[in-house]
């Protein structure tokens, strides 16, 4: 027990020092990329050789990839929004509401978030090809809006739970009916977090991989697209540019997610 | 049953949402039981119950191995994953005082970035050639290059320990930050030191926030593909690079079907193990 | 003078499943008064409010605002308006925005909107501020600018939820006092719900007391204080001592009670109608009671005491006295000026009181 305790104290005292190393090994992957991006050789390794743009102008060539990024942002957008949508609905029957089944509902809208996700891909690929709609960008916007949906209840559970009932009442109260009070009241107040929600999901499903793997038949996303690239080394480079091109957007896009929650804060918590 | 105006219309709000779910996970898994005990005969799939699929999982050696591999690999990245980022959610708790959602912030950046290019940066890291190889040649700590650091299922713990750090981290910070305060200043008050208050009153009370880490990371990595598929090799493959192979080349989707539902059975059964040890734990430690 | 009914509450209850939350209450509110439902929390009185606001509907009973029975009209369409126990101010936006949000339908031009704004703005001390942002506002400027957006609609009856609750002790008792003024100056009938006795009797005019559902009192704050109906209304609203004694005579206004051990004396009979013999309970207010060295002058109780406590108020003391023969301590309040007898616990002393001071309380 004595050495436990020496142990443990020990480890106290360095926990601030290990946060920051924790927080670089954290990053490390993600910041490897941007750097060998700029570097003028095909090997990935040190030393660095010289500093270049070049695999950022050769990704202007590649035909595929923009297919392969239309595609994604297709799905990625129509996927935000459907999942959004119920994600809202539901959120807004288990914050304000009590009904049969409302535990139950809850956990399950929850689920696709612990499911394995190969278990996901291949039951949804047999149900696909077993009705005979085949796998095509559809089946992938049906596939990632399941996917995504954990994240949007979670997110607008907390912005409907801050939600002050009373905001709603009050609106009713000064002569709006209770459609004009979610209108002029409820909407706005939780649009912060449906904003936040739109571009969470946008960013897991552009990102996402297997599911689209499984199901994107003839059309693949970026990240498959990706994918086929990755077997050729002498096409690393370029997915490497690329990859730190997504890198940079999935960043810039939680920054303003992020920004977004902070004033859904702000408007729904009372001043002290 | 008569429900009054505000069930009524949340059941209405509930709806949509819980039957898209239902719809797109039941029926499908569904499907998967039914198809994994059928049989494939060249491209037709012959619909009569067998159980042969199930047997050859469990017989052959391979898939046994697969299975057990990935069930074990998932176990030691759930105990890596909380173990190195239990210390940073203390930090955070405990240590930081302004800042605490910048802090958070910081730690779930990775997360969102694309999970395939994270795995294949760590790939480069990793690799014969790559970053760890060349930086220590380049600085003369080795001759030669290791050639054990990839292609195996220690790259793949690794690699998944990073992958996985948000997840254990904000749940377990959520119970650490829950503990009341005065509980911990009452420990001092008895003259407790801050590691026998750490370990008789913090450990025991952030032991939910550890079940809860441990569910979200156990479970969906026994089921990972693209992390073995590019850093595990052959010693480091696990069951969802077969169940893919089934699905693709070998083309047996009923025995893909079993070899999945077989993985999420063994999964499921070590998963309440898991919970049971961690909740013995916390009854020991209180 | 004769007054007109604003709100008249017939015979209402609500239940919740089986929980009775209001129970039969009856009750007129006169127009351009300040009346304040008063009572421990769960007592029902928020319920009452929201059943006169539309938020639910009796169970049993009608309401009536301004003689126009309210059932089936909607809290849109009621000539009331109310101010939340958090305000609900509309976080999204500006304080002026705020004021107008209920003229959207009223068909006046945006100048005459923003007109009124500017009037109430000014009516509850909020000049120049219609720009600021909703969590830009402190706790009273909050509650100003819910006053000033349910005032905007010119309501027949003003309601407030715990108006009060959200704000420190020393800004409660200013915004008490800014709330009574403006109530006179706008004119409008206002009911406020509270659990503050201090605060109902500071503001209103009249005062309702209810305990478990059912409406115990009505009645002015000073009546309330001085004539309790009821020994938990009497308990609600200050400190009081009881007697149990039995009826000697009864003259319609006045009883001669026999209190064992203290003696007989006159009090109030307060509607007790019962005859010779009936047992009766009597409350007497702390600051009535007599406490002194020397045996009190012409008091109709006088007994020796001693003082086992003592609490200091600053501006009144309570001494706690054990009277032979009585369980309860007796407590005497003593206003503390500047030349008062000061006694020390253990101090033996006289205490006493006189049959005017008390009052009989009716059994329910």
């Amino acid at each position: 027990m004595n050495r436990v305790v020496a142990v443990l104290s020990r480890i106290g005292r360095l926990l601030p020092a290990y946060a920051v190393l924790y927080i670089g090994f954290l990053y490390l992957p993600i910041l490897l990329l941007p750097l060998f991006s700029f570097n003028d050789s095909k090997i990935l390794g040190f030393p660095l050789t010289g500093f270049t743009t070049k695999w950022y102008g050769s990704l202007a060539e590649q035909t595929a990839l923009f297919d392969a990024l239309k595609n994604s942002l297709i799905v990625a957008v129509v996927s935000a929004v459907v999942a959004t949508s119920l994600g809202t609905l539901i959120s807004r029957a288990i914050t304000k509401h009590r009904f049969p089944l409302r535990r139950i509902s809850q956990t399950l809208v929850m689920a696709p978030l612990v499911m394995p996700e190969i278990i996901i891909a291949i039951s949804l690929l047999i149900v696909f090809l077993g009705i005979g709609i085949g796998t095509t960008l559809f089946t992938v916007i049906l596939a990632h809006s399941l996917l995504t949906i954990p994240f949007c209840v979670s997110i607008m559970t907390s912005a409907f739970g801050q939600f002050d009932d009373a905001l709603e009442e009050a609106a009713v109260d000064l002569g709006e009916t209770s459609w004009g009070a979610l209108r002029r009241v409820t909407l706005p107040v939780v649009s912060p977090g449906i904003i936040s929600s739109l571009l969470i999901s946008f960013t897991v499903s552009f990102d996402e991989f297997i599911l689209a793997f499984f199901l994107s038949g003839n059309s693949p996303t970026l990240p498959v697209y990706i994918w086929s690239q990755v077997r050729f080394p002498a096409k690393l480079p370029n997915v490497i540019a690329l990859g730190s091109l997504l890198i940079l957007i999935s960043i810039l896009f939680l920054l303003v997610a992020e920004r977004f929650r902070r004033r859904s804060e702000r408007f729904t918590q009372q001043p002290e | 049953m008569t429900l009054d105006k505000n069930a009524r219309l949340g059941l209405l709000l509930a709806t949509p949402t819980t039957l898209y779910v239902l719809l797109l996970i039941a029926a499908p898994v569904g499907m998967t039981i039914a198809y994994s005990f059928w049989t494939q005969e060249f491209v037709d799939v012959t619909r009569d119950f067998t159980w042969a699929n199930y047997r050859e999982v469990f017989a052959d050696p391979l898939y046994r191995t697969l299975i057990f591999r990935s069930v074990r690999i998932a176990a030691m990245v759930t105990l890596l994953t909380v173990l190195l980022a239990y210390p940073v959610a203390y930090h955070i708790a405990f240590n930081v005082k302004k800042n605490k959602a910048m802090w958070l912030f910081l730690v779930t950046i990775p997360f969102w970035t694309s999970y395939l290019l994270r795995v294949f940066s760590w790939k480069l890291i990793l690799a014969q050639n790559g970053v760890v190889n060349s930086a220590l040649l380049w600085l003369g700590v080795i001759d030669t290059p290791i050639d054990t650091l990839l292609y195996n299922s220690e790259a793949v713990v690794v690699t998944l320990a990073h992958a996985w750090a948000p997840f254990a981290i904000l749940p377990i910070f959520v119970s650490l930050e829950k503990i009341d305060r005065s509980y911990l200043e009452a420990a001092k008050d008895l003259g407790e030191g801050p590691v026998r208050s750490f370990l008789r009153v913090t450990l025991p009370l952030s032991i939910p926030g550890i079940i809860g880490a441990s569910m979200i990371i156990f479970i969906p990595t026994v089921g990972d593909y693209v992390t073995p598929a590019l850093v595990g090799g052959s010693d480091g493959a696990m069951v969802a690079n077969m169940i893919q192979v089934q699905f693709g080349k070998a083309n047996n989707w009923p025995l893909g079907a079993a070899l999945a539902l077989s993985a999420v059975v063994c999964v499921t059964g070590a998963a309440c193990l898991l919970v049971l040890g961690l909740k013995l734990i916390e009854r020991s430690l209180k | 003078m004769d007054h007109k009914i604003a709100v008249n509450i017939a015979n209402v209850s609500k239940s919740f499943g089986s929980f009775r939350a209001v129970r039969n209450v009856n009750l007129q509110l006169k127009e351009g008064e300040f009346f304040s439902l008063l009572g421990p929390s769960g007592c029902g009185k928020s319920t009452l409010l929201r059943m006169i606001a539309g938020f639910e509907e009796p169970s049993e009973g009608t309401i009536s605002i301004g003689g126009l029975p309210m059932a089936g009209i909607d809290a849109n369409h009621r000539p009331t308006n109310m101010v939340f126990q958090s305000y609900a101010i509309f976080p999204h936006l500006n304080v002026e925005e705020n004021i107008i949000f209920g003229l959207a339908r009223s068909g006046l031009s945006r100048s005459e909107k923003r007109a009124r704004a500017e009037d109430m703005l000014a009516k509850v001390g909020l000049e120049g501020l219609g720009r600021r942002s909703a969590h830009e506002l402190s706790g009273g400027q909050r509650q100003r600018v819910a006053l000033a957006r349910a005032l905007v609609l010119e309501p027949k009856v003003l309601l407030l939820d715990e108006p009060m609750s959200a704000l420190d002790k020393k800004l409660r008792e200013q915004m008490q006092m800014e709330l009574r003024a403006l109530q006179r100056s706008v004119g409008i009938t206002f009911l406020m719900v509270t659990h503050d006795q201090h605060e109902a009797m500071t503001i209103s005019d009249r005062c309702g007391v209810m305990f478990e559902g059912k409406l115990a009192q009505v009645a002015t704050p000073h009546e309330l204080y001085q004539k309790p109906n009821t020994k938990q209304v009497a308990d609600f609203i200050g400190g009081m001592n009881f007697f149990d004694g039995s009826i000697k005579a009864n003259g319609g206004t006045r009883l001669e009670v026999e209190l064992p051990r203290f003696g007989q004396l006159s009090v109030d009979a307060h509607g007790v109608s019962d005859g010779i013999g009936a047992a009766v309970t009597i409350g007497l207010r702390p600051e009535r009671v007599h406490i002194g060295s020397e045996r009190p002058e012409g008091a109709d109780v006088a007994v020796p005491a001693r003082v086992i406590d003592r609490a200091f108020y600053g501006e009144t003391i309570h001494y706690y006295l054990e009277l032979e023969g009585r369980t309860d301590p007796l407590i005497a309040s003593v206003t503390n000026f500047e030349r008062a007898d000061h006694f020390e616990i253990g101090d033996a002393v006289w205490s006493g009181f006189r049959g005017g001071a008390a009052v009989a309380l009716p059994k329910k």
